[in-house]
């Protein structure tokens, strides 16, 4: 949900998107395409030993997936569906059909890639033609973890467990079950890192950080995913190919309870974000002003190491942190509150923690509301760190305002690093990097 | 409770539910292994139906438990499947009294068994599933899942009925959230299949595989109605926080929203346009923070400008919430919930069918609100005086169908009438005039 914020803002667009893709996008993209490249290479060279129904069947599967996409809190992107069929088609046993005939001696995991790139293309093409992101970073980052899974499953079948003998593995479906059980885990791995990487890179959040917010997020869909190649794998044993057109049922019910979770809390950030203008709109502070701090303040919560969870909090409560001034007869000149006497603005704090706290579900951003007055030292209890974080953007923002002039924002950083009683250091250092980065964008 | 109507309805469905179980069981020969298989059904079952998610709104719950039904029927038959449904009288939902329970055990029951027999008369093999049975097995398995969701709504259609009060409420939820339940049970029904499909290659872990995708279906609805939820009181705090600015309209937007849902549910709109009417209801007059405090309090008759100042307020709410994610519907009815029918209202005069629905609703539950509430310049009018009024506004300012659709819901559901307004606190300050009062329409100098 944070990282909405920042990607809606500061994609610089005089670049062309070529020259907006950062090493790692790049890296990524080069892998996927090599390996779709080999894959096609080997064969269209082999186009005749290839089985086309499960290949139409589960390329259409994934292509489907890839249509209805999901998008996941914090602007991810997730496409389910498609990662259940590329999957398990990576991990078929037997090909469907016919007779039980076992795949890995007779289906290559490059036929997989190339199937799973086919079907994302076609996936992809709809979204292209509405004008909607194609969604390449994802597609390369499944179609690499379909590949491993790929690559990982022959070997472990035909050599490791029981060379020469593959048939006769799959007689007991527990043992099939033990051995897929721990490819579909590495494939949810592999996504989940390379997701990771990538955010980390886009957001410039902390690797160790972006990996603990990419599994808090993308673990209920993961387990969901997982189980669901499991029953798609073992269930293609005795349902064929019929099986992906009863099994889309469940996986769309279950698709629509994501989306509509997804959409409610993107609703709900939208609305908050709205709802923060009324001061502004009545005149209480300056235009752009809840924005502006609430992108100052995840930006440096962000580069302080604090995870997405509480990075939310910290941009809710920074976009209310005003809205104490609405129980003020007549707007505060200008509506910069650091020019207020200090017991003004903690009675504005306590009065905007009133109105959030009335809403008995975000007793968390109402804390930070009410502590944001409280000077870093001497104070006791010390304020949290996310108070501390939205006073200095808030200072920062009504001496600096919408400006983007270098000798402004330096100056109000030095004001504040000359007060270390009232600001926090650490927090105004993490403010003079973004401070910095926001300027490097802008010129 | 349970009224006397539902509890004789409630026997009778029990009563026919056990003979024809009763009955099944003479005919049936139980295949091996069928008690083990059968209980971990019921377990499978047991867990499905004891933790529902919510549906929409908290009133309307909605469990996979048909999965178990189903799968009953392709691997052990209609008995079995009868007998899985029956374990829901044992069901872990503390809240349930024991008609209820009674009521939703047999109810499974028949379904189970409609389902069951439904399977049978086309043909459809009982027992596991093997390669052969594909595809041929479809089609049945597709009908019993029909016959199992249609014998279920029928007879909880019944219940609801016959009974009233709390179950009144819960009616009206269900059936505003109907096609979203149909979809829902049959989209998973498949899973029976799939179940009874896996059983022959893994047993009876076929269920515990089953179950994982289930519950984060079910985290993800959970997940769905604790935002909802969230969102609702965010809402209204942030509506409130509004509202502080002037003192007698505190509780306006709540009340609106209240009135223009109970008119949506009275035409019959959707769960999801209900939703959003309930927002635009309580954001309708949020532009007036736009209009300056000292128009707001005058108390003489205003200039022209200040006059269009307030006219301006519904495009200023717009502004305020435009970029949420609303259905445009809701936008529409801030926009212009003070159309008036005969095409003199502001901001735009639009007239008749030109005013999108969702104002014409605001506009009725709006001016209502205002004549039942104090304002400084006169008392609150009681309920039948405002209706009046109301009514006397048909076709000049109001809907006539709109203002009908509230006065049968107020007839139905009643009115909460605001709380008598005790002395403005220090911060708060007042308005003299409303705008939203059709009674003492804004004073503005001639010119």
């Amino acid at each position: 949900m944070a990282g909405s914020t920042l990607t809606s803002q500061r994609a610089p667009d005089r670049w062309s998107s070529w020259q907006a893709l950062d090493s790692g996008r790049l890296l990524l993209m080069s892998m996927a395409a090599m390996l779709v490249v080999a894959a096609f290479a080997t064969t269209t060279i082999e186009v005749g030993n290839i089985h086309m129904r499960p290949a139409l069947a589960f390329g259409g599967f994934i292509a489907f997936g890839e249509l209805l996409r999901l998008a996941l809190p914090g602007g991810r992107e997730a496409a389910p569906i498609a990662m259940v069929g590329g999957l398990s088609y990576a991990l078929l046993l037997t090909l469907p059909g016919r007779g039980g005939v076992p795949t890995a001696q007779d289906q290559s995991a490059l036929l997989v890639i190339a199937v799973a790139a086919v079907g994302m293309a076609v996936g992809a093409l709809p979204h292209v033609a509405a004008g909607r992101d194609a969604g390449l970073t994802g597609m390369c980052t499944r179609l690499i973890a379909i590949a491993c899974v790929a690559f990982a499953f022959r070997p472990a079948v035909t050599n490791f467990l029981m060379p020469g003998h593959v048939s006769s593995l799959f007689k007991s479906g527990y043992v099939a079950l033990g051995l897929i059980t721990p490819l579909v885990l590495l494939g949810w791995l592999v996504d989940t890192v390379i997701s990771a990487l990538i955010r980390a890179d886009d957001v410039r959040a902390r690797f160790s950080v972006a990996i603990a917010d990419e599994v808090r997020v993308q673990w209920p869909l993961g387990a969901a995913v997982g189980a669901s190649v499991l029953i798609t794998v073992l269930g293609a044993e005795i349902m064929g190919l019929y099986e992906l057109a009863i099994f889309l049922g469940p996986l769309l019910v279950t698709q629509v309870a994501f989306r509509r979770y997804a959409g409610i809390r993107a609703t709900y950030l939208q609305t908050v974000r709205s709802l923060a203008r009324v001061t502004e709109v009545a005149g209480y502070v300056e235009g752009g002003h809840s924005n502006r701090v609430s992108w100052l303040a995840v930006a440096v919560g962000r580069e302080l190491g604090m995870p997405e969870k509480e990075l939310l909090k910290v941009e809710y409560a920074a976009l209310m942190h005003d809205i104490g001034q609405l129980s003020l007869r007549d707007p505060i000149p200008g509506g910069a509150t650091v020019q207020v006497s200090p017991a003004d603005q903690a009675r504005i704090a306590e009065l905007g923690a009133d109105v959030i706290a009335d809403a008995g579900v975000l007793d968390d951003v109402a804390e930070l509301v009410r502590c944001q007055s409280w000077p870093a030292i001497g104070h006791d209890p010390a304020p949290p760190l996310g108070s501390m974080i939205i006073r200095v953007a808030n200072a920062f923002d009504d001496m600096v305002g919408a400006s983007t002039d270098r000798e402004r924002s330096q100056a109000a950083l030095q004001c504040m690093r000359a007060n270390p009683i009232e600001y926090n250091t650490r927090v105004v250092g993490a403010l003079s990097e973004v401070a910095g980065r926001r300027l490097a964008w802008r010129l | 409770m349970v009224s006397r109507a539902a509890r004789l309805y409630i026997t009778v469905v029990v009563l026919v539910a056990v003979a024809l179980v009763d009955r099944t069981l003479m005919h049936t020969n139980t295949p091996p292994l069928f008690w083990g298989d059968l209980v971990i059904l019921q377990l499978l079952f047991l867990v499905c139906d004891s933790t529902p998610a919510p549906l929409v709104s908290r009133q309307t719950k909605w469990s996979p438990s048909s999965a178990a039904t189903l799968a009953a029927v392709v691997l052990l038959g209609p008995f079995a499947a009868a007998l899985v449904g029956a374990v829901s009288v044992v069901s872990i939902k503390r809240q349930l009294v024991l008609p209820e329970r009674l009521f939703n055990g047999a109810m499974n029951a028949l379904s189970g068994l409609v389902a069951g027999e439904t399977y049978a008369a086309l043909h459809g093999h009982v027992g596991l599933p093997g390669r052969g049975d594909f595809p041929a097995i479809i089609l049945p398995f597709a009908a019993a899942a029909a016959a199992h969701v249609l014998a279920n709504q029928a007879l909880i259609w019944g219940v609801y009925q016959l009974s009233g009060g709390r179950q009144m409420l819960r009616r009206e939820a269900l059936e505003s959230s109907l096609p979203l339940l149909l979809v829902s049970d049959l989209g998973y029904a498949a899973l029976g299949l799939m179940i009874a499909s896996l059983w022959s290659v893994i047993d009876a872990f076929a269920a515990v595989l089953v179950l994982i995708p289930l519950f984060v279906a079910r985290w993800a609805m959970g997940q769905f109605a604790e935002q909802q939820r969230a969102y609702s009181a965010t809402m209204k705090a942030l509506c409130q926080a509004v509202e502080t600015k002037d003192y007698y309209t505190r509780g306006h937007g709540d009340r609106v929203s209240l009135g223009a849902v109970m008119i949506a549910r009275q035409i019959g709109m959707g769960a999801d346009r209900t939703e959003a009417i309930k927002f635009a209801g309580m954001l309708h007059d949020v532009g007036k923070l736009g209009v300056p405090t000292k128009v707001l309090q005058k108390t003489g008759k205003l200039t022209e400008d200040e006059f269009a100042a307030i006219q301006l307020h519904p495009m200023r709410g717009l502004e305020i919430v435009r970029e949420i994610g609303f259905l445009n519907e809701a936008l529409a009815g801030i926009m212009h919930h003070h159309e008036w029918i005969d095409g003199t209202g502001y901001p735009m005069g639009f007239a008749g069918r030109e005013i999108p629905e969702f104002a014409r609703i605001i506009a009725v539950a709006d001016a209502f609100d205002s004549m039942t509430s104090t304002r400084s310049y006169r008392a609150a009018k009681s309920i039948s005086d405002a209706v009046e009024e109301l009514r006397k506004g048909m076709n000049t300012q109001f809907d006539p169908q709109i203002v009908r659709a509230f006065i049968g819901a107020l007839e139905r559901q009643g009115w909460p009438l605001p709380d008598r307004a005790p002395e403005p606190a220090d911060l708060a300050t007042v308005t003299v005039q409303d705008h939203d009062d059709p009674t003492a329409p804004l004073r503005v100098v001639e010119t």
